[in-house]
Parts: C-alpha cells; structure tokens; sequence
C-alpha cells in the first residue's frame, strides 16, 4: 500500500492527488479542476442526476460525483467530445422547463445560467417544450416556481437531511416528474418551510426565492457577473476543503 | 369488480393498514391494495396513509405520481387497459380500442361521467402471443377481437361483476411450444434444497448441515453443502438471463462473503420489456422451481429472506403464488428449520404497480423499499448494499429456475448444454407475424433462422431480439447465434413480416421509453420525449434530414451520458432502423430545397449489399 499522499490519478493528463474514499469530481476540484455541475454540491449527499459531471475513466463514461478516485486511473473531462455533450444536456435543461434569464431575479447567482456562459451556449438548439406547470407564491416569504426548476433534487436532500422537515419530495415520472410541497393542502403555506431553510438558500436556479430580496444586489455586481462559475466554483471549493480538510 | 369498489374510505383504508406492520417499506404494498380497493388513491387515504407510516404525504404523493397502475383521481368502477406493444398493434389493438370505446361512449383516457368505466393504454402486459390483451380491474383478457368487446360492453353496462365474467374471458395460455432440459421432466419439489445440503458429504442431511465451521483465513462461516452448492455454480458457468450474463456464481459468492448481519435474495420478476413473457408462463407452471433455486441461493449465500418481486401486469397470479408458497411452508421447504436442519429462509411478494425501470435492479431495491423507482447511485451495487443495505443477490425468474436445476443436477451436466460462454438453456418469447407464438427453450447458440423456422415466421423482414432495447435483426443476419458470443438476449423475439412498416415499430417503442424513464437523470428524461417528438414529426410529414441527424446526436448523447440501463440502451432501436430501414424513415420525409448532407441513393448501398439486391428498384 502506498501513503494516501502518493495516490494519484490522471485527469486529462494532469495528475492529480486525491485522499482514498474521494470522488473524483472532489480531488479534481480540490486540486483546481473545474468538471461542470449542477445538480453536485459537496456539503450535501450527490444524486448523479444532471450528469453534465460526466467523464471518461480508462474508456467508459461515469458521472465523477459518484465515482470513486482509483490511483493510476486515466480520466478525461476537458474533451471536445464531452464538452459538446455538456452543453446539450444544458440545452436539454433549458428547453424542458420554461427559464426567462432577463426577468429572473436569480439572473447572475444562477447555476443553470452561468453553467451556460462557461459552456458557450449560443442558443437553445432544441424546440421549447413549453411544459406547463404550477407556480406556488401561497408562502408570505418563499416562491416556489416550477417552470424554473431542473429536478437537481437539492431542495429533497437538504429539507431532508440539513433542515429535518421533509419539505419537498417528487411526483409523477420521466418529462412530467415536478417538486411536489409536503402539506395537506399540497401549498407551501401550510407546510413547515421557513425563509431561513437551508433548503431554500441552496437552490441553484430561480425555482425558489425569497420574497422581497429583488434586486438587493444591483445586476452586474451578483456572483457569476464578477467571476464565470468556473472560477468561482473551484475557489468556493477550496475554500471549503480548507475549513473541512 | 364493481360491487368491489370500497365507499367507506376511512374504513376500508384502516382494514388494509391494519393487515401491515408500520414500516415505511410497505407503502407502495398498501398503495397496490388501495388501488385495487377504490380503484384510485383518494386524498383521505394518502393522510391515513402518511399519518400510519410516518412518512409526509409528499412523499406518498410521490408514489401515486410515479407509478402507472396507481392514480389519484377515480378511474371508474370498470378500470380498463389496453395493452400497447406493437405486437398488439399489429393484431389491431389500436382498432379495438377505437371500437370499444365507441360502444361504452367513453373518450380514450377519460372517465365516463357516470363514473362507471376508463379505457387507456398501457405498456405490454405481457400476453404478446395471445394478444391483442387487455386487463380489466386488474384480469387479464386475451385474444381481443369485436365479439369480446361487445359482450364486455353488455357485462359492463348490466354492471356485472368481473369475477363474474366467464372463465374463458380470463383464459391465459402456456403455448409452451419446445421444451429442452429446463421443462423437459416434472420437478420435485425439495429435491433441489435437498441436493444441495447433502453435496459434498454422505447422505445424511441433519448430520451434514450442522457440520458449520468457520474458514480460519477469512472468517466466513460456511456449511459443506452451501460451499459444495457454490462450486457446482461455478462449474456450470451459469449466466445471468436477464441479459447482462454476469455470473450467477461470482454474484453469489461476493453476497456470501461480506460480513453483514443479514443478507438477501431478490427474484427480479418485473419483465417489463415489451414482447416478454417468460416469467408470467415459468410462475404460472414452475414456481416450485423458481422458488426452489431461491432458496437454494439463500442456503448458499446464507440469506434468511427472499423476495419475489413481480410485475402488476401479472397480479391475477397472487392466488397461485400464495398457494404455492404456503404449500411449500406446509411440506417444510419454506420458513423455519426447512427440512429439519435448522436453516430458516421464507419469501415474501412485492408487487410492482407498473414502471419498467424497477426490472433495473437498485430501482428494484428502492421499489421493495417503497419508494419511487428510482436507480440508485451506481456505487455501491446491490450485491454489496441492496435491501436494508445488505448484501443482496438479485437474479431473474429464469436464472434461479436453472440454479435449481444445477443444485439438483451439477454443474458439469448443466454447461454440458449450449455453447463455450453460455452455458445451458434459454426461454424464448416468441410473438408477432409467426404461425406458433409461444414460449420456446433451446440450448444456448441456436440461431434466429432456427427460431424462426419451428414457430413459423421465415417470411420475416426483421426480428427484434431482446425487445426494444436491444437488436433489430434482418434477413441477411438471420445465421446469428442467440448467446452472449454473439446476441446476448433476455429472451425476446419479435417478428415482422415483410409488410410491416417498420418505422411503425420504431414510433411504438419511442413512446415506450418517453412513458417510462423514470426522470431522474437529464438525457433520458428528456432525450426520451426530444427523440419522440422528432419521430413524431417524421411521421407526420414534416421530416428533414437535419431530424434524422438529431436523431443519431440524441441518441449518442443518452448512450453515453444516461444514469442507467434505460437511458443507454433507449435509442437502440432507433440507430439499428436507421441503418437497415432508413428507406421506412425516407418516404415519410419532406421534399425539401436543402439539400442533404448524405446522398441518398449513396446511401442505400448498405442496404443493397445486405439484401443482395440490385435491381432498379433498389435504386432512388
């Protein structure tokens, strides 16, 4: 056995350190690497699910937030290849749902936005599917819209396993699966989500927002407006790992 | 039933929880009763329901919402579904409903206002070669034609109970046409439990069986016969048969060696590959057989509990199985000390409540754990952490039917049948333009020609092998070997003549996919419905070759980048008909002033040189 400081594995030809037990998403951006995601964030259980985190490990493709680091494995992310994959699963994302960027107040802190900006997303490519679906502003200080939502499964986990109150859970199956509230009513004034559920705060597009936070922060100065998410998202993840180890 | 249908919800729905312990595991078991009872899950019912398991209503909701066979809105007294696979449609199932519909003045999909009936589709109900097929209240009816139809209606509108409908209505045949060493003798039921407690050693079983000891280098405690059982696996090289060929013996033994309080065996009867339907045939005639190479697996691997998980579609079984379970429990083959040796191991049913991706394994599991179908995360696998997290064997109907047979009979004998890497038998579904639908087993390594000779369909343009997923063969492959050397196989086999058109093939089982992924991964959720529109808007006229393309992007994109099984082998079929029935594609399309990037004539060669044709009108 060699010492967890030796292990290492070779991302696009850059070898990269990585601690057993770590996904390879996490020892690529621990060591500086940006892999795209959406539906990944690190302080929370990952669900494989937007697969823009996609990779190619000694020849066969495997989400990185789930695959485990193995030392000597050759592993290529930054392909042209993938890189066009990528940017059709964003596609995708846009065209099932109904996003309206210039109108969105999550403009510039959205994932789904910026992920396309970094992707070089010139257009929708595929026809609108235009679904329809409802939007809950029953809460006095939480929006609840559909329309914007990618199904990353974020606000599950976290009402789940941060906030312990099981807001949110899924209905119905394949292109009609949406968020649904637990509540009797099925409205999210009657259930137990509180503007300050981390669930809330961890959205990662426009599908939930506080209420009466528009334009806090002037369009220009918000998170993606001062650094592309590339950089940001490796930055925050170093940040991270340095508070955590 | 319509007398059946609960009108007391609070009551009826406590008599069901009441039959269920409080565990959240069982929701999507009361669900099905629910379901059966009301013929929907009311409002009143998910709050009892919530409030008895502990789990939030969004969740149950999410259940209701996931599963095809459960509803939250009244379906009427007589619940009617059609069943849609192609081989159907090709019996005029499409017709037929028309007609039925017609005749009880309801709209496809709708309930009537009286509330009294609902017709709509459904995915195969597995009754490919008695179709056109349907169910009704949970019953399946077979050989669908006008005059059935008409007498339902009468039934329905003199609201005649469906128990009381006559026998005939509900008749499902074996049609078991060749039989080879699987089916070919009657099986003893406890031969094969008893075979493989005695492997090894002299022949007396108590004796042998306490005979435990621990293996010093890994710590394992491990039984002669179980050890002796696993080594006759491994000699017979015993395959997976639901396609994928892992080996039985690996799986059984990685689940027996990782140290975990309890174990699991799971019996993966949820064929929901359209055209298949072995299972429904091998549980209806041998489900000792089954039963017994589960058991035999538990011994082995040292599993207390199996599970038999199965298909809603075939829910008219539960009587059967129940019976046959508590016979075996009777004659000592099941539950505590079988046969006297101190070895416990009982099987529980789980119904499914229709969605094709729990025939995927880890959605299986979070199936059987009631919650929606969802695949788990690829690592770590079942066999590792599956039900409870246990360690958990999950094999197909077929698969432990022939563990018991190697349990019985050795592993030398077994892979002294069919070919080097596939060893022994397999089940064939055979459906569609052929004289002899029906159930057909041959050695491994017989060829589609062979097939199709003995049921009668030489005449076939094509043949799909292993149901929308997997291959679609044409007349110059017809020499190719049904194994895994060569076509690995779940054991469907679909035939079409040589006046289908074949684009109507491809158009059923696009929509297939589109109602079934589950949603959780991007590509298939919405490469699903991207790749049916797009041959919904060849089919209408409006194609270009830009759609063909976008087809081949769509379908490379899924291949590559989807979570699971579904979302990888999904576009399949299509990629197979572009190459070999581009021509079915082509005269649907648009005459447009783009000119194309291919030529088309050019392309066509491929064709040409498999048809070995190259007359004029094989040229554009």
């Amino acid at each position: 056995m060699c010492p967890d400081s030796a292990k290492t594995f070779y991302l696009d030809n850059r070898e990269i350190p990585f601690k057993e037990g770590q996904t390879v998403f996490d020892a690529a951006m621990t060591a500086g690497a940006y892999i795209p995601h959406l539906c990944h964030n690190p302080d929370y259980e990952p669900h494989s699910s937007c697969r823009l985190c996609t990779v190619i490990v000694n020849g066969r493709p495997f989400a990185s937030c789930t695959q485990p680091a193995v030392a000597g494995q050759m592993v290529q992310s930054d392909t042209p290849e993938l890189r066009e994959m990528r940017r059709m699963l964003t596609q995708m994302l846009f065209v099932e749902g109904n996003h309206y960027c210039p109108s969105c107040e999550k403009s510039g802190n959205c994932k789904l936005q910026a992920t396309a900006y970094e992707l070089g997303l010139q257009d929708n490519h595929f026809p609108q599917f235009f679904p329809k679906r409802e939007r809950d502003a029953s809460h006095p200080d939480i929006l609840l819209d559909r329309d914007r939502c990618i199904l990353c499964g974020l606000c599950v986990r976290v009402s789940r396993d941060i906030d312990k109150k099981n807001v949110f859970a899924m209905t119905g199956r394949g292109i009609h699966t949406v968020i649904v509230v637990d509540s009797p009513s099925g409205e999210l004034k009657d259930s137990k989500a509180t503007a300050q559920d981390e669930a809330v705060q961890h959205c990662p597009v426009g599908a939930l927002l506080l209420k009466g936070k528009g334009f806090e922060v002037p369009i220009g100065e918000r998170i993606y407006d001062k650094a592309s998410i590339s950089v940001h998202s490796v930055e925050a993840f170093q940040a991270r790992e340095a508070v955590h180890g | 039933m319509s007398q059946s249908v609960a009108t007391h919800p609070k009551e009826a729905v406590h008599q069901i929880l009441q039959l269920h312990p409080r565990d959240p595991g069982e929701l999507l078991q009361i669900l099905v009763e629910v379901q059966h009872a009301f013929h929907f899950v009311p409002e009143e019912a998910v709050s009892l329901i919530a409030d008895h398991l502990r789990v939030t209503r969004a969740h149950v909701r999410g259940l209701v919402g996931f599963y095809s066979f459960l509803s939250d809105t009244f379906l009427g007294d007589y619940v009617i579904y059609i069943s849609d696979n192609i081989t159907d449609r090709m019996l005029d199932s499409q017709g037929i409903a028309k007609y039925l519909c017609s005749r009880l003045g309801v709209k496809l999909g709708k309930v009537r206002s009286d509330g009294r009936v609902s017709v709509q589709f459904t995915s195969c109900t597995g009754m490919c070669d008695q179709g056109p097929a349907a169910l009704v209240n949970g019953m399946p009816v077979t050989r669908l034609n006008r005059e059935r139809v008409d007498r339902m209606v009468e039934f329905i509108t003199a609201r005649r109970p469906v128990s009381d409908w006559p026998p005939e209505f509900f008749q499902v045949e074996d049609n078991f046409r060749r039989s080879d060493v699987l089916f070919r003798r009657s099986f003893d039921p406890g031969a094969a439990i008893k075979a493989a407690m005695t492997r090894g050693g002299d022949e007396t079983l108590k004796a042998l069986h306490f005979e435990e000891a621990v293996d010093p280098a890994s710590g394992i405690a491990w039984k002669r016969g179980a050890d002796e059982t696993l080594k006759e696996l491994y000699r017979s090289d015993l395959r997976g048969r639901g396609g994928a060929g892992f080996k039985a013996a690996i799986k059984w033994e990685t689940c027996r060696d990782i140290s975990a309080p309890e174990r699991y065996v799971v019996c993966n009867a949820d064929e929901g590959e359209p055209g298949t339907f072995k299972d429904r045939v091998m549980l209806s005639s041998y489900a000792d057989m089954v039963l017994e190479g589960m058991t035999v697996c538990g011994y082995v691997v040292g599993a207390g509990q199996g599970i038999l998980y199965i298909r809603q579609e075939y829910w008219y079984l539960k009587p059967h199985l129940e019976a046959v379970l508590a016979r075996r429990r009777e004659a000592g083959l099941l539950g505590k000390n079988i046969l006297e040796t101190g070895y416990s191991f009982d099987i529980a049913i789980h119904w499914g409540a229709g969605a094709y991706i729990c025939g995927m394994e880890s959605a299986m599991i979070e199936s059987i754990e009631g919650r929606r179908g969802k695949p788990r995360k690829r690592w770590p696998l079942p066999v590792v952490a599956g039900v409870e997290k246990r360690p958990t064997v999950v094999n197909n109907v077929e698969t432990f039917a022939a563990a018991a047979l190697v349990a019985l009979k050795g592993g030398v004998w077994f892979a002294g049948h069919g070919t080097m890497h596939s060893t022994g038998t397999k089940l064939f579904c055979v459906s569609g333009d052929c004289e002899r639908p029906g159930i057909y087993e041959y050695p491994f390594g017989v060829s589609v020609r062979e097939i199709l000779r003995d049921c009668g369909g030489l005449e076939a343009q094509a043949v799909q092998v292993s149901g929308p997923s997997g291959t679609t063969i044409t007349r110059p492959e017809f020499d190719r070997v049904l194994a895994y050397e060569d076509l690995s196989t779940v054991g469907t086999f679909m035939v079409f003549g040589r006046e289908r058109d074949m684009f109507e093939v491809v158009q059923n089982f696009t929509h297939f996919f589109q109602h079934e992924s589950c949603g959780l991964c991007t590509p298939c959720r919405v490469g699903t419905s991207l790749l049916a529109n797009l041959v919904d808007k060849v089919a209408g006229g409006k194609g270009s070759p830009m759609d063909l393309e976008e087809v081949q992007k769509v379908s490379q994109l899924m291949k590559t980048t989807a979570h699971c099984g579904l979302g990888q082998t999904a576009p399949n079929h299509l990629v197979d008909s572009l190459v070999k029935f581009r021509g079915d594609w082509e005269k649907r399309m648009m005459v447009t002033g783009f000119e194309p990037a291919f030529d088309l004539d050019a392309s066509l060669e491929e064709a040409r040189q498999l048809t070995g044709r190259d007359d004029a009108a094989a040229h554009l």
